[in-house]
């Protein structure tokens, strides 16, 4: 018997890969779910170990690939950033798994069930090897395998509009892979090294840098990984991505994908960059916390006129995605606490928002307005989850929202501007205006004929969907796992400061 | 007496509301059981709170702090004396009320009754929890859950009004106490570091008064429940909603939640000494004096009997404002058994409302001709409600003027002197004459062959009193009116002991 625990970081990304390869041959549905299931079940007790491992030791721990050492070989890094990462969407991707049988087995013609399965698997192992390299390359490699993936996953939903927005998503995602790539391109052509540390520690060196190629190479990125994250205006291909895709693969995207490319562009500008040039050469800050605004704003009223439920949390998640670069572009303590804690918190609100519609979905085959009107009484424990989760992301207090907002209002003053302040809660006023119309659609009126033929949603579908509810209040209340640890991050991300 | 530690009391209080939500619901099939679980839960709820009052007399401040969300802001309760003033009020009208509910509800046929009486329970729970908060953080969270569970009886009727009504409630108060309050919170736990309700306040030597004067602003527009205008509109176009949740919930627990976040504000985190230092709160007593006259004036000209309550409300809640503004112990003495004494009478002219509307299918004043012989007991107490919030004696609506005016003599405050008396005269013109009407105006002649028309339309002239439980729940709060103003102890010793720290 081999020991295990020093190889934990690489079987994060190699299980799921194994994963994949193993659904690929199966071609049946129930069983490659199966697998699917064992090896999403895996994934979250190796992340909570490396996290405790990370925890325990109080340094990152290093994992060489083939041994090779630092700059030259691939390596991984896990430190408690990338830890707490790796138990969020390896947590998400598991906590959905109970969701899919049915949901795929609904969506999806019977012969493709299998590949979904394979390219969720890809996907999977694509973001948390995002995650968990310390190589800029490697990075561009499983982000390229994340999003290949992801198109595929999407240009399956029923609706021809399905091709359509993975067209379009295929274009944007590869526009920005190529600007990222041509960033990386600068860097190494610099430094001559791919590895993050290694990059980072010749930059601080004393030579000194020609300072136009290396901002250069900061914008490139910038721009590119602000694509893949969304970040308004380069958002436009989120809406309809999420809306067309199957129900199962919008629960997945919403609650991780966006979220890793955030955490790829804190790392390359807090840890590569570093602060003081990112932050004082470029006014990287005010672009961010400018267009965080826009989208906090613009993308929430875009939501209030949607006539489409998962549109309408489609550009939802882009103001909310608006929140957490507000917290980086404020990088000080307290705004990335929240930055990190709304990670968290958005993952687990959104994802139940997604799965409640994928249930309704599974119902009645549709989320338009008018077809949801009056479900909330024939499905009330699947409407009653969307409703707490729905107040969830209108920040209000006794939910995880509220601690995300309350962190970001904290930076926003620590920052010294009353008027974020008032934008940050303002905006999500706006968000009461969404929320309260999918509630007064779905409770309030009289059902329409397709509602009123619909019956509670499974129980495979229900149980997560109750649990991530449930943690949506249980996070309003216990924020040690959001708050402690968005501080440790900050701590970390900050650290560069000195 | 029950033999309970005081925590073990707090701690029933605290979580009775939500065990009779969940049963409710249960027992859906059954409705005389179903209201069985509303009725032992308000009971054994009351009961609850009043046995904590010998207690906190006797100086007990018994608490219980659950998470800490952070260090520091903990989701922690503890009862204090304003706080069980009003959980007392609210508590003890639980009762009647539910005794009213269930007449009204089944003398009107009302539909989807199971989650009314679920969100019911959840409201009066958020009320009792906000009560004993023991910080800000706290009373936030119920704050927002008393809108939360209030939405869905608000749009109870599912009529385009109602939802349009809904729409502007959660959005009024949702909106005022995120955009306002929230910052106004976050702004004080940044400055004072604590968000604890401690005697004397938490701002002294930390916050300039400048700023003292700015966040004024924000809690005082942020907590909409308490209605001062212009951020009062939520209040008549909750009128909507069945008579039980205007008469309890905007007559007594949400509106009596703004003003009594009002008081904690004003008292235990500003600091009256420290706001009155300061001197940036003057403000106050002038927009408290607008929205009393004001309103006043608006209710004059309604002739919907609901709306007309609702503005009188606005009206009167303005002046528990206006008495905590005038900063000193007096006056937040006559604020606090204002509380009480607006809570008792409102709540019987909205009984006497909601009992006219089920007896006669009446909804405007101009229809009321003559009904006092009809329904004697009805008007009668309505009279009582209406003396008391004129303020004359011998009714519980007395005592807050008279403190607040004593305040304000001492104090020389000539503007709210003449606030008051101005404001007497305006409540007496419009309750007044409804009395008159209903009983010395004779009622309009039916015209032949319409009569039988007129009852199919909804009208019915042919009316005595309206069912039994309506008319015990208003006899007794009728009663209660008058008992307060000869027996003022509870609410005067409760009073007293919050304004000595």
């Amino acid at each position: 018997m081999i020991d295990l625990q020093p190889h934990l970081p690489i079987l994060q990304v190699v299980i799921p890969l194994l994963g994949s390869l193993l659904t690929a041959f199966i071609r049946r549905g129930t069983l490659s779910w199966l697998v699917t299931l064992i090896v999403t079940w895996t994934l979250p007790f190796i992340a909570v170990a490396l996290f405790l491992q990370v925890q325990a030791a109080g340094a990152p721990i290093y994992y060489k690939l083939g041994n090779w050492e630092a700059p030259f070989g691939i390596v991984y890094k896990v430190d408690v950033l990338s830890a707490f990462m790796l138990c969020l969407v390896s947590g998400a991707a598991a906590v959905i798994m109970p969701f899919a049988r049915k949901s795929v087995a609904s969506e999806i013609d019977s012969h493709q069930q299998s590949w979904y399965y394979t390219m969720y698997l890809l996907c999977l192992a694509g973001l948390l090897g995002i995650i968990i390299t310390n190589d800029a390359f490697n990075a561009f490699v499983f982000l390229e395998v994340s999003s290949l993936s992801t198109y595929v996953l999407i240009a399956l939903g029923r609706h021809r509009r399905a091709l359509v927005a993975s067209y379009q998503y295929l274009i944007m995602g590869t526009i920005g892979a190529t600007l990222y790539i041509i960033g990386v391109g600068l860097l190494y052509l610099l430094t001559g090294s791919l590895n993050f540390d290694d990059i980072a520690a010749r930059l601080t060196s004393d030579l000194v840098w020609p300072l136009e190629p290396l901002l250069a190479a900061l914008a490139f990125i910038f721009v590119g990984l602000s694509l893949k994250l969304a970040l308004f205006p380069l958002h436009v291909w989120l809406p309809n991505a999420y809306a067309y895709a199957p129900s199962f693969a919008t629960v997945f995207l919403a609650g991780t994908a966006t979220k890793v490319a955030i955490y790829l562009l804190v790392r390359v500008m807090f840890e590569v960059f570093g602060v003081a040039l990112t932050f004082d050469r470029l006014p990287v800050a005010e672009i961010l916390i400018v267009l965080s605004v826009a989208a906090m704003f613009i993308a929430s009223f875009s939501a209030v006129f949607e006539d489409n439920a998962k549109r309408m949390l489609a550009y939802s998640s882009v103001a909310q995605i608006g929140y957490i670069t507000l917290g980086i572009g404020l990088f000080n303590q307290a705004g990335l606490t929240g930055a990190f804690a709304h990670v968290a918190n958005h993952a687990v609100m959104k994802t139940a928002l997604f799965l409640a519609l994928g249930a309704a979905f599974y119902r009645i085959g549709s989320v338009r307005f008018s077809d949801l009107e009056g479900i909330g009484r024939r499905m009330p424990l699947t409407m009653g989850a969307l409703v707490i989760a729905g107040i969830g992301l209108m920040g209000t207090p006794g939910t995880a929202g509220f601690i995300s907002k309350w962190y970001l209002a904290m930076g926003a003053l620590e920052a010294g501007s009353w008027l974020l302040v008032f934008l940050i809660v303002a905006s999500s006023l706006i968000s009461v205006i969404y929320v309260g119309k999918l509630v007064e659609v779905m409770w309030l009126r009289a059902p329409s004929p397709a509602a009123a033929e619909a019956k509670e949603a499974p129980l495979s579908m229900l149980v997560p969907l109750l649990l991530l509810a449930a943690a949506t209040i249980y996070l309003g209340f216990d924020t040690r796992l959001t708050v402690d640890i968005g501080n440790q991050i900050a701590t970390l991300l900050l650290g560069g400061l000195k | 007496m029950l033999s309970l530690t005081p925590e073990q009391l707090m701690l029933a209080a605290l979580v009775i509301p939500y065990i009779a939500a969940v049963l409710i619901p249960l027992c859906w099939r059954v409705p005389n059981i179903r209201e069985g679980v509303t009725l032992v839960a308000a009971v054994a709820l009351a009961t609850v709170v009043w046995n904590l009052y010998p207690h906190v007399i006797d100086g007990a401040r018994p608490e219980i702090v659950g998470f800490s969300v952070a260090p520091g802001l903990d989701f922690a309760f503890k009862v204090e004396p304003l706080g069980l003033l009003f959980g007392l009020v609210a508590s003890t009208l639980w009762v009647v009320n539910s005794v009213y509910s269930i007449g009204y509800m089944r003398g009107n046929n009302e539909p989807r009754q199971t989650q009314f009486y679920v969100c019911f329970a959840v409201a009066l729970g958020a009320t009792i929890a906000l009560a004993f908060s023991k910080n800000l953080f706290t009373l936030f969270i119920f704050y927002e859950l008393l809108t939360l569970s209030t939405y869905p009886l608000v749009t109870h009727k599912a009529t385009p009004d109602a939802f349009k009504a809904g729409r502007v409630y959660l959005f009024m108060l949702v909106g005022t106490s995120m955009v306002l309050l929230l910052p106004a919170i976050i702004a004080t736990w940044v400055f004072a570091g604590t968000l604890d309700f401690t005697p004397g306040g938490i701002f002294a030597d930390k916050v300039s008064p400048v700023l003292m004067g700015g966040l004024l602003v924000l809690f005082i527009f942020g907590i909409g429940k308490a209605a001062l205008m212009p951020g009062h509109f939520w209040l008549p176009a909750a009128m909507v909603a069945p008579t039980p949740v205007s008469a309890l919930l905007h007559a007594v627990a949400v509106v009596k939640a703004g003003v009594f976040t009002v008081l904690k504000v004003i008292v235990f985190i500003f600091g009256i000494e420290t706001l009155a230092e300061a001197g940036t709160g003057a403000w106050l007593l002038w927009a408290a004096s607008f929205t009393v006259l004001t309103a006043s004036i608006i209710a004059l000209r309604q002739d919907n009997l609901k709306k007309r309550l609702a503005y009188s409300t606005v009206s009167q809640l303005s002046y528990i404002v206006l008495a905590a503004a005038i900063l000193t112990p007096i006056s937040a003495i006559g604020a606090a058994m204002h509380i009480a004494g607006h809570a008792v009478a409102k709540i019987t002219l909205f009984f006497a409302a909601g009992s006219i509307y089920t007896a006669a299918h009446k909804t405007e004043i101009s229809e009321l001709n003559g009904i006092g012989w009809k329904m004697p007991w009805t008007m009668t107490a309505f009279a009582v409600g209406s003396l008391a919030m004129i303020g004359l004696p011998p009714t519980a609506g007395f005592f807050g003027k008279w403190f607040m005016l004593s305040a304000a003599s001492t104090t020389q405050d000539w503007l709210v002197i003449a606030v008051i008396v101005l404001s007497t005269v305006l409540n007496a013109c419009y309750f007044l004459p409804i009395i008159i009407r209903a009983f010395f105006r004779e009622p309009e002649k039916v015209v032949a062959g319409h009569a039988v028309g007129a009852q199919y339309a909804g009208h019915n002239d042919d009316h005595g009193e309206a069912p039994w439980p309506i008319v015990v729940a208003l006899t007794v709060t009728a009663s209660m009116t008058v008992l307060l103003f000869f027996f003022p102890s509870v609410p005067f010793n409760l009073a007293q002991l919050m304004v000595a720290g």
